[in-house]
């Protein structure tokens, strides 16, 4: 009898492990709402390793995978400072994140993260995707691209993809801030309206 | 990217060079307006391609100057305008970029790289409502394409080759 429920266990186990693993095989699609996200260890401009681990007191973090070149991301770098300025204090700072191949895209060096991070003053962390993976679990595939992740348990579920807002090329002109009304009503204990969103972007060069 | 773009012809019959360089420099301001680009809205793209009846093959990419890989598949596309030209296929090369940047961006690249098929902008900034309406596959990276016929869409998310749109584009044939 022991032997039986023995078995039993392992098996229950291993078809517990492979049902996880398929769970979590986003590979080519990215990320889903309430999919759990990963952690990274990414380089800086300031030269050290950033990890969304060492925010020990964020409630969850606006994630953005942009770039140095791209207009659009270009036109959307002010809001990503206003963005942090209004969240980061509330528990949900911006980590903006390179996913570019300067190999493709020549002015997407790490040296020129540096230069543009000083110009533009970005109050957030500016990683560069080294290994261009990093884009690719999550599933980002242009510039900007933005995810907002909400911590859960110590793990990190997305709650929203997509656009800063409803227009990507002037921010003067914008009527819905998709991905800040997504973060307020995270933080007023709410499920998020719209998730998910669309804007145009530069296709991820990497 | 940076484009920089002279245009110059050759007149035989200017009398002194100063006379030369502004009959040129006219003839080019001439020549640039000839080169048609309307800047449009979604709802008038939707009219002029996807809301169409006839039996011509649309073969519509969403492309920007500044996109690099763009640029780079755009060969593809002005052979498929010419090679097709009797098969009822029109490529509509939708660009994507900022509508100020039309005079001294797309305009003067248009006539830069020769290009022949039909280019248009589009400028409608609320790309979160009609983004889904070209595909609900789009992320909303370009290079982007859409081949369609009376409506119905066959949509890629990827660069394309000569031979690679060629192919694609007798599959509807």
């Amino acid at each position: 009898m022991k032997n039986v429920l023995n078995t039993l266990l392992i098996l229950t186990t291993c078809l517990l492990v492979l049902s996880s693993f398929t769970e979590n095989d986003n590979s080519g699609t990215g990320y889903q709402i309430g999919d759990v996200a990963t952690d990274f260890s990414l380089k800086n401009v300031d030269g050290k390793m950033v990890s969304l681990s060492d925010y020990k007191d964020a409630k969850g973090f606006i994630v953005i995978f942009t770039c140095n070149t791209c207009p659009y991301a270009v036109a959307s770098e002010d809001r990503i400072n206003a963005l942090d300025a209004e969240f980061k204090k509330k528990g949900y700072p911006v980590i903006a994140i390179n996913p570019n191949n300067p190999a493709i895209q020549p002015a997407d060096t790490y040296e020129a993260m540096q230069q543009k991070s000083v110009e533009k003053g970005f109050s957030f962390p500016y990683l560069y995707d080294e290994s261009h993976t990093i884009y690719a679990i999550y599933g980002a595939k242009k510039t900007p691209h933005t995810y907002v992740l909400k911590k859960e348990h110590n793990k990190l579920i997305v709650k929203y993809m997509g656009a800063i807002d409803d227009n990507v090329r002037d921010g003067s002109q914008v009527k819905k801030r998709f991905l800040a009304e997504a973060v307020n009503e995270l933080l007023h204990g709410k499920e998020v309206t719209v998730s998910e969103t669309k804007a145009i972007g530069c296709g991820v060069k990497a | 990217m940076g484009l920089i773009c002279m245009v110059f012809f050759s007149l035989g019959a200017c009398k002194n060079p100063e006379d030369r360089l502004n009959n040129d420099l006219e003839e080019a301001s001439s020549l640039s307006s000839l080169v048609d680009v309307p800047v449009i809205t979604f709802d008038e793209l939707q009219e002029r391609i996807f809301a169409l009846d006839n039996d011509t093959l649309y073969v519509v990419n969403f492309w920007a100057t500044w996109c690099k890989p763009c640029v780079k598949e755009l060969p593809a596309f002005e052979m498929a305008d010419s090679v097709f030209k009797d098969k009822k296929v029109k490529v509509v090369l939708v660009s994507l970029d900022f509508p100020e940047h039309l005079e001294q961006g797309v305009r003067p690249f248009i006539m830069d790289q020769g290009l022949k098929s039909e280019v248009v902008i589009l400028d409608d900034p609320d790309a979160n409502t009609w983004i889904p309406l070209v595909s609900n596959e789009w992320s909303g990276a370009i290079p982007a394409t859409v081949i369609v016929k009376k409506g119905k869409k066959h949509f890629y998310e990827r660069s394309f080759t000569v031979e690679g749109l060629d192919s694609e584009v007798r599959k509807f044939l």
